[in-house]
């Protein structure tokens, strides 16, 4: 792997804690929406879209893009922070999230939000959409690669299990899958509700080249990826594990914050925390 | 029409995918284990590295349609109807509809003329199943020839397409001459008395039928309403003014499906008496198709009787 250096790692950390902060103040303003899955996944779609994707903000529809589908689609907020940070649309848009006759809707939607490749939001469904785009791409002869972000609860649809075995049967290669590993859902603990454990064994013998990181280090999730473009006539998926809630304290692996918005004095709370942070 | 010559729908549907494969190079076409009945096949031997057969996951089958759509191509994805209107509904509607997707579904074994094989595989949902769905054009084709019309004109058409066939052989109505176009009706043979509109195998039926009527000197419409969304709701304002009575006849359920689609246009534009023949509100069982047709009340003498009661009632509607 190419070396990261320690000023790109801070850099990426830095854009991490800016999306945490436009999510929860997006999210504050909607008055709804899901904040725990967001900042679980905030240091993965930081590397993603901010070091690893190559993407062109003035040009979305462009055909040598990387690809990304956030298959757990009520994690909408994140994606958002990081496509307006990045140009895709104004930032005005994320303080009208979720509101009437403005485009960021509830789940993304790729007819009104520029930047968002696949609408999704009913779970389970992501993984199969990029299996055809790997493999369209492929026939096309575009070498760019197809991602997507899988929530942990969200491995419990047996579509996931269906898609899983297409992708290792047309050996995609150019398909890289990560599951945000929180251990949370919406009714509690995921191994409490319904283990999907031994997750590890279950992607191996489904075909995978299986990585397992710590999702809050910049470093592992950096190496995941590149380690991942080495892997060929396999996909492979990046087990991350994560804290739902990370970054605010009063709201690291509370269930209670999977779909629930944070009030005006939580949000200075979380705030002060992570504008802390900074220093 | 030729009621002694029949045809395959689905052959016709697997050679004009070669046909198509041919000409253009974005088409792609995906299948879940169904590849023989659905005749995906033919593709899949002519054109082996566009061909995608994902096994028995029809879920899986839309969402990979839905991929290789985004990639650029246009997936033509075929199994069973009851499969892939029914298992895979969300995901039509989802990652299809929603995503408004170039994705053609061509679903085989449409309605009881499944047969033998039960109520399991008739799919007599699949019409309002798809029609519900924002976006979505429907359509059913009645013949071998009409089939290949069809088929070539979905693969020009931008967005998302329902077509469904049916397992047994249909009698030929029409010729290579044939002209389709979506969201049109056809008047097949015109007259003053009563309109009947069919779609699939039951205008074959309501040919027969308008045959017998017209020795008894009753002249009927007949409408091949092969797209059932968009409808042509002029021509059916058009039949309402003209004949005053309609019969609606589809290989479906009574609820959701041609019957209602008609009703949702006169009811609003201009009421006149209807009449619905299609599959009662229950569980089929196995049999024989033409026995199954028979049982559901949408054969030619179903449509014969189905018409005396129109008459009748446009006659009481006339002495007020």
């Amino acid at each position: 792997m190419s070396s990261v250096t320690p000023e790109e790692i801070k850099r990426l950390k830095n854009i991490a804690r800016i999306l945490r902060i436009n999510t929860l103040k997006m999210l504050t303003l909607a008055g709804s929406g899901h904040p725990g899955g967001s900042l679980s996944s905030a240091d993965i779609i930081a590397v993603l879209f901010f070091y690893k994707m190559k993407l062109d903000p003035k040009n979305p529809d462009w055909e040598e893009r990387d690809r990304f589908i956030l298959s757990k689609g009520h994690c909408a907020p994140i994606l958002y922070s990081a496509l307006a940070e990045l140009g895709f649309f104004p930032k005005e848009w994320l303080w009208n999230l979720r509101k009437i006759d403005w485009p960021l809707q509830g789940h993304p939607d790729r007819l009104t939000t520029p930047g968002v490749e696949m609408s999704t939001g009913s779970l389970g469904q992501g993984l199969s959409v990029a299996n055809g785009l790997a493999l369209g791409l492929r026939l096309r002869g575009i070498k760019s690669k197809v991602y997507v972000l899988m929530g942990d609860g969200e491995l419990q649809e047996g579509q996931v299990w269906e898609a899983a075995m297409t992708s290792s049967h047309y050996k995609l290669d150019n398909l890289c899958a990560i599951v945000d590993y929180n251990g949370l859902q919406i009714d509690g603990f995921v191994k409490a509700i319904k283990s999907i454990e031994p997750l590890r064994k279950k992607w191996d013998a489904f075909g995978w080249y299986t990585i397992e990181i710590n999702g809050h280090e910049i470093y592992e999730i950096i190496s995941a990826l590149h380690k991942a473009d080495r892997i060929k006539e396999k996909p492979t998926v990046i087990i991350a594990h994560t804290i739902k809630g990370k970054g605010v304290s009063f709201m690291e692996n509370k269930v209670e914050y999977h779909g629930v918005s944070p009030t005006k004095e939580e949000l200075e709370r979380a705030l002060l925390e992570l504008e802390r942070e900074d220093e | 029409m030729n009621s002694f010559i029949e045809k395959s729908l689905r052959d016709g549907y697997g050679e004009t995918l070669v046909e198509l494969g041919k000409k253009n190079p974005k088409i792609v076409v995906l299948d879940a284990d169904l590849s023989g009945s659905t005749r995906t096949f033919l593709f899949a031997k002519e054109f082996p590295d566009r061909f995608f057969n994902v096994g028995v996951s029809e879920q899986d089958l839309i969402g990979t349609a839905a991929g290789l759509a985004l990639s650029g191509f246009i997936p033509f994805a075929s199994t069973f109807a009851i499969f892939q209107t029914g298992r895979a509904w969300e995901q039509i509607r989802q990652s299809v509809c929603y995503a408004r997707l170039n994705v053609k579904l061509v679903a085989s074994h449409g309605g009881v003329t499944v047969g033998e094989d039960g109520p399991t595989h008739h799919a007599t949902e699949d019409i309002a199943l798809m029609r519900v769905l924002p976006g979505m054009t429907v359509i059913v084709p009645a013949d071998y020839f009409e089939t290949k019309k069809v088929i070539k004109k979905i693969a020009e058409h931008e967005g998302p397409c329902y077509v469904r066939l049916a397992r047994p052989k249909f009698p030929l109505i029409f010729d290579e001459n044939y002209e389709f176009e979506i969201g049109k009706g056809k008047i097949l043979k015109d007259g003053s008395d009563a309109t009947v509109i069919a779609m699939g195998i039951t205008l074959f039926h309501s040919l027969i039928a308008s045959e017998e009527l017209e020795k008894e000197g009753i002249k009927v419409r007949i409408i091949n309403m092969s797209t059932v969304k968009p409808i042509d709701k002029e021509l059916i304002i058009d039949s309402a003014k003209k004949t005053g009575v309609i019969l609606t006849v589809e290989d479906h359920s009574i609820i959701g499906g041609l019957g209602s689609a008609v009703s949702e246009v006169i009811v609003q534009e201009y009421p006149v008496y209807q009449k619905i023949l299609g599959v009662p509100d229950m569980f089929t069982q196995s049999g024989k198709p033409d026995e199954l047709l028979d049982r559901c009340g949408i054969s030619s003498k179903h449509i014969k009787k189905a018409i005396y009661e129109l008459l009748k009632k446009k006659e009481k509607n006339k002495s007020f």
